[in-house]
């Protein structure tokens, strides 16, 4: 291997141009795989068994461990980088991230505002107008 | 740059040429990447769907009562060691060992094809107990998302099969290794969209 350094910065001004511009190496990719699994493990503990109580807390660490795994993978598998590319792979990247954070979180918020101020349907409402809300009966859906 | 005697008329080629800033070699790998780019918005519409939908059971299952989180640990170990074996794969390709890279992506290959038949499998363990796809919104959102991504790897095993033979075939030149790159960073890709998948829609989906 003509690259023994830590991953994404094994390279040297004369390679630069060549094919073998960011590529990973035997120990880059072995500590993503421990990186990888760790942040697996944890969050699989934690809710098979039962390990907080708090489920919003729960999830918030659920979530916060997989964007940690996202970047573990982003940066050990996928060799991402501010020089390959000249900089268009990180500029696509940057790009994408915050347009799918645009539309994740204004998607939630839009219809978390939407249910929560919508006019709430009382049982009796939705006895008298039945067509409007299907009861939440025990026979299956045809 | 040898036709100065035939365009001494014409403006030289410098003049409607950009001579300075020549496209990167190896573009296609940067074209393909801004592919996957565009593959993370398929997928985040259909988590954003997910997040939405995910609570309308329609008076059916819940995720709690229809996610099965063993087989779902046993799916994510599958795809993350067939990940990484992808990446020793790519190791010996840059040695040019063309042998012990057909064992690594033929492993690689495996563990996603072992991937896919037991996500297959799931899905028919919950259509047979009424939890299918027209069931609820929840069930809807679900399985749209889930059965995108087995599709994705599923056409990434065919890649890989194709190019194996090509590579058998025609050896490690130019266009395989490229091609070859071209379906490492797929493969890493459909990885790193298996994280936000077994976190967000399995692990906080049995939670709500």
């Amino acid at each position: 291997m003509s690259q023994p350094s830590s991953p994404g910065h094994a390279m040297s001004p004369d390679n630069h141009d060549a094919m073998h511009e960011h590529q990973g190496s035997l120990r880059g990719y072995l500590t993503g795989f421990v990186l990888a699994a760790i942040l697996t493990v944890i969050p699989f503990w934690l809710v098979m068994g039962n390990v907080i109580a708090n489920k919003q807390l729960l999830i918030l660490i659920i979530l916060a461990l997989a964007i940690v795994q996202i970047f573990v993978h982003i940066v050990y598998f996928l060799h991402l980088d501010t020089r390959s590319e000249a900089g268009w792979n990180m500029m696509a990247f940057i790009f994408t991230a915050v347009l799918v954070i645009i539309v994740l979180g204004a998607s939630i918020w839009a219809m978390y505002n939407e249910n929560m101020n919508m006019m709430p349907m009382s049982p009796q409402y939705q006895q008298q107008h039945p067509i409007s809300h299907q009861p939440t009966g025990n026979q299956p859906q045809q | 740059m040898n036709t100065t005697a035939i365009d001494t008329a014409h403006p030289a080629p410098s003049d409607y040429y950009s001579l300075t800033e020549a496209p990167p070699r190896n573009g296609t790998l940067l074209g393909f990447w801004i592919y996957l780019m565009s593959d993370c918005f398929i997928f985040a519409s259909l988590f954003a769907c997910y997040a939405v939908l995910g609570t309308e059971y329609a008076g059916g299952p819940s995720g709690a009562d229809v996610l099965d989180l063993p087989g779902l640990a046993v799916n994510t170990a599958l795809l993350l060691v067939s990940s990484v074996v992808f990446g020793f794969a790519m190791l010996e390709m840059q040695r040019q060992r063309k042998g012990a890279m057909l064992g690594w992506l033929a492993i690689a290959g495996l563990l996603a094809a072992a991937f896919v038949s037991l996500e297959i499998h799931e899905f028919l363990v919950m259509i047979t107990d009424g939890a299918g796809p027209g069931r609820s919104a929840f069930l809807s959102s679900f399985f749209t998302l889930v059965a995108t991504h087995g599709l994705h790897v599923t056409l990434g095993i065919l890649w890989l099969v194709v190019l194996m033979v090509q590579t058998v075939k025609f050896g490690l030149n130019t266009d395989n290794v490229r091609r070859l790159r071209c379906l490492s960073m797929f493969w890493h890709f459909l990885d790193l969209v298996w994280v936000g998948v077994f976190s967000y829609v399995y692990l906080v989906g049995v939670l709500r």
